[in-house]
């Protein structure tokens, strides 16, 4: 991924400008989201009433959300009676640190872990291979763009943006294998390489697709049996979890597996689904001797404060808003510069980060609401971003906008002035035509690429007025004759 | 019914002709309409860019104009969601919030007013061609407005409606988004566009004019040979 050298911002500009005109590749991810898209109207058809699902899981998310503190304690409290550890990390550093130590104290060597967009939050590996531990990635897609040295693209569809072609590319330059086009052999070669990382680690790391309160058990949902391995093998676990993830029930995820697995990838259930309640128990045959289970806020008791947006922490990160984001799908994954990328990053990323550096985010949206409508768990996500604009504006105006949003108030609560204004239309279109497009042209970043229309001789209002006239005259000689 | 009209102020001064097509509909089905002179802007834009402050000036002079009115009909998804959902939000905890709420409460979309207020279906409309339709967002969206202009067009004698792939995915107007954000607003209405042509239709039928600006941008720029029309056009054409 590209640094961050340039202010957020304009590295945004100067990608989505570039993404926004590469063709084959937006067309491609829209390809595939098409795909995605029947897939998932199809599994979302097989649920009795969608509509009823989405209000119990928002109503139950709510419920946690509001008694996080109630219920990452009763899930520590039942952890910790069966051997597990708990470690509540403020934020990235201490996530870190507390990751690092452990590593250094249990004379750890090599690491493997499973998806988790927590370690990307809090640049994990990057941290693990400075202090020269080997880490691998052992998602298939996470595991490609660890060896691209690339950030995820999308975050449950890591490689979503690269061809087979390029994979085998890829691998051929960094493995050293023959190209292949066949999606099997592909997976194959990974395969090889990854189950060596599951036997030498001493040590897997996850995340966690929800913390489960009453059982005190994490969840894990996965495609390719390869978090079960990097859970299962290594004599430590890690597993480094938002602490929004939380339900409070076991029985919850009776709604919450079949739902995200719907939402996030048009499947019924994903292919494994694994609850883990602590490290191995006396008589057990396997499982890590320790678990240990880090909290991660960083920042996500920022936006717990924030009572108009606290629903952003109901997210169970399945991608859907994603996925039907036509700001998305023309830009791209990387153009975000952010973890958590499409509508959802957009609102969560200025809480985390700071809403000077990350405002621009809700800015570039055009507020269509398909991420609203899309949301399993029903959170107002285009109106977000439309706070986020209100909180960024009244935060630290930007004084050129400002200036001109007051002149169009001085002029909009002016009826007179703006009808006189508005007589100049027509002659202001008869003269556009020989500056369209050039320097001078106050509407060119319209203009490059769209025509503008050319504004009638007579306005609405005049039209109306004459045909009133016109009513009146024919009602007025009607009652003469 | 004493119907008043929120011409936009885009329409008013680009695309006169709609505001005159509602005229023509609501006068041949026997109601009284009216435009107040005094309306300007909806205060949309200082709004979705967050000035928020700015906005309530220019949605308070509307909620004044407007107040007396029976019901206000909006020839845009837009600008009547800015009425219906957004005028509450803005003066949310002010001391407006309960006018905001009345002219939210008596604000109509051109379409459900047609079809869910007066229960007409059946304009007498005829008018020959073949014609895709394209949900707003904001029409779609925050006011839920899916089947009426379907409903509508369904009726008009002459016209073939084919629906496109993606009728309902953004054509990348979003109002100050389109200057802010050139690029991704031109690939949005380009993707928009080759829907379009995809269904060979001669029109693009809307019930948002500002969409149609984005829409008939860049069709205009880039193919041509199809036309725009605001759904109070067709419904207007005999």
């Amino acid at each position: 991924m590209t640094a961050l050298a340039d202010p957020p911002r304009q590295q945004f500009q100067v990608d989505a400008n570039r993404t926004s005109s590469d063709s084959p590749r937006r067309a491609a991810v829209r390809r595939a989201l098409s795909n995605y898209k029947t897939a998932r109207d199809r599994t979302g058809a097989t649920f009795t009433d969608w509509k009823s699902a989405r209000a119990a899981a928002a109503t139950i998310k709510h419920e946690a959300v509001n008694h996080l503190d109630q219920y990452l304690e009763e899930f520590e409290q039942k952890f910790t009676a069966r051997g597990g550890k708990v470690f509540w990390a403020s934020d990235s550093k201490q996530a870190r640190d507390y990751i690092l130590n452990l590593a250094e104290a249990k004379g750890v060597r090599s690491i493997v872990k499973s998806k988790a967009m927590t370690g990307e939050e809090i640049h994990l590996n990057q941290a693990l291979l400075e202090k020269g531990y080997g880490v691998v990635e052992s998602d298939l897609g996470e595991y490609i763009q660890q060896l691209k040295g690339e950030a995820p693209y999308h975050f449950v569809f890591p490689c979503m943006h690269l061809r087979r072609d390029e994979i085998s590319d890829l691998f051929e330059k960094e493995l050293g294998t023959a190209k292949t086009d066949s999606p099997e052999e592909l997976t194959m070669i990974a395969r090889r390489v990854l189950r060596r990382a599951y036997i030498e680690a001493d040590m897997g790391i996850s995340g966690g697709n929800f913390i489960v309160a009453d059982t005190g058990m994490i969840s894990i949902t996965e495609n390719e049996g390869n978090a079960r391995l990097t859970v299962g093998l290594p004599k430590i676990h890690v597993a480094l979890i938002g602490i929004e993830k939380v339900v409070p029930r076991l029985g919850d995820l009776a709604l919450f597996l079949p739902m995200l697995a719907t939402a996030g990838t048009g499947q019924h259930l994903t292919g494994y689904n694994s609850m883990y309640g602590g490290p191995r128990q006396p008589g057990e045959i396997d499982g890590p001797e320790e678990f240990h289970v880090v909290f991660l806020d960083n920042h996500r008791t920022r936006l717990l404060a924030d009572p108009e947006q606290r629903d952003a922490l109901h997210c169970i990160r399945c991608g859907a808003c994603l996925n039907v984001c036509p700001i998305f799908k023309n830009i791209g994954g990387h153009t975000y510069g952010t973890t958590y990328q499409g509508p959802i990053g957009s609102v969560i990323t200025p809480h985390f980060r700071g809403l000077e550096d990350w405002k621009h985010l809700s800015g570039a949206s055009s507020l269509c609401g398909a991420c609203t409508e899309t949301c399993p768990v029903g959170i107002d996500i285009h109106h977000h971003l439309l706070h986020n604009r209100r909180n960024a504006a009244a935060q630290k105006p930007a004084a050129g906008e400002q200036l001109l949003w007051k002149a169009f108030t001085f002029l909009m609560k002016r009826p007179a002035l703006y009808r006189l204004a508005t007589k100049f239309a027509p002659l202001g279109s008869l003269l556009h035509p020989l500056i369209a497009r050039t320097m001078v042209d106050p509407v060119r970043s319209w203009t490059d690429t769209r025509e503008f229309p050319a504004a009638p001789l007579h306005s609405f209002r005049a039209q109306f007025k004459a045909h009133q006239r016109a009513q009146t005259l024919a009602s007025n000689l009607g009652g003469t004759q | 019914m004493r119907v008043t009209l929120f011409v936009p102020c885009f329409i008013d001064s680009l695309y006169p002709n709609v505001g005159m097509a509602m005229v023509h509909v609501l006068e041949r089905l026997g109601h009284t309409v009216e435009f107040p002179e005094n309306q300007t802007c909806c205060g949309q834009p200082p709004f979705n860019s967050g000035y928020w402050d700015e906005a309530r000036v220019v949605a308070a002079k509307q909620i004044a104009v407007f107040k007396d009115a029976e019901v206000i009909l909006s020839g845009s998804g837009s600008c009547g969601a800015m009425f219906k959902v957004f005028y509450p939000e803005l003066f949310h905890g002010q001391p407006m919030e309960p006018e905001a709420k009345a002219i939210a409460a008596k604000t109509w979309e051109f379409s459900e007013f047609l079809v869910n207020k007066l229960g007409v279906t059946d304009l007498g409309a005829r008018f020959e061609g073949r014609a895709t339709f394209h949900d707003g967002c904001h029409g779609l969206r925050e006011l839920g407005t899916k089947l009426a202009p379907r409903e509508l067009l369904k009726h008009v004698k002459g016209l073939e409606l084919v629906e496109m792939g993606e009728a309902e995915t953004c054509c990348g107007f979003g109002g100050t988004f389109a200057v802010k954000y050139p690029q991704i607003s031109t690939a949005m209405a380009e993707v928009k566009c080759n829907s379009i042509q995809e269904t060979q239709a001669d029109y693009v039928i809307s019930n948002d004019s500002s969409c149609l600006m984005q829409i008939g941008g860049w069709l205009n720029r880039n193919v041509g040979s199809i036309k725009c029309l605001h759904l109070a056009e067709v419904l207007a054409s005999r």
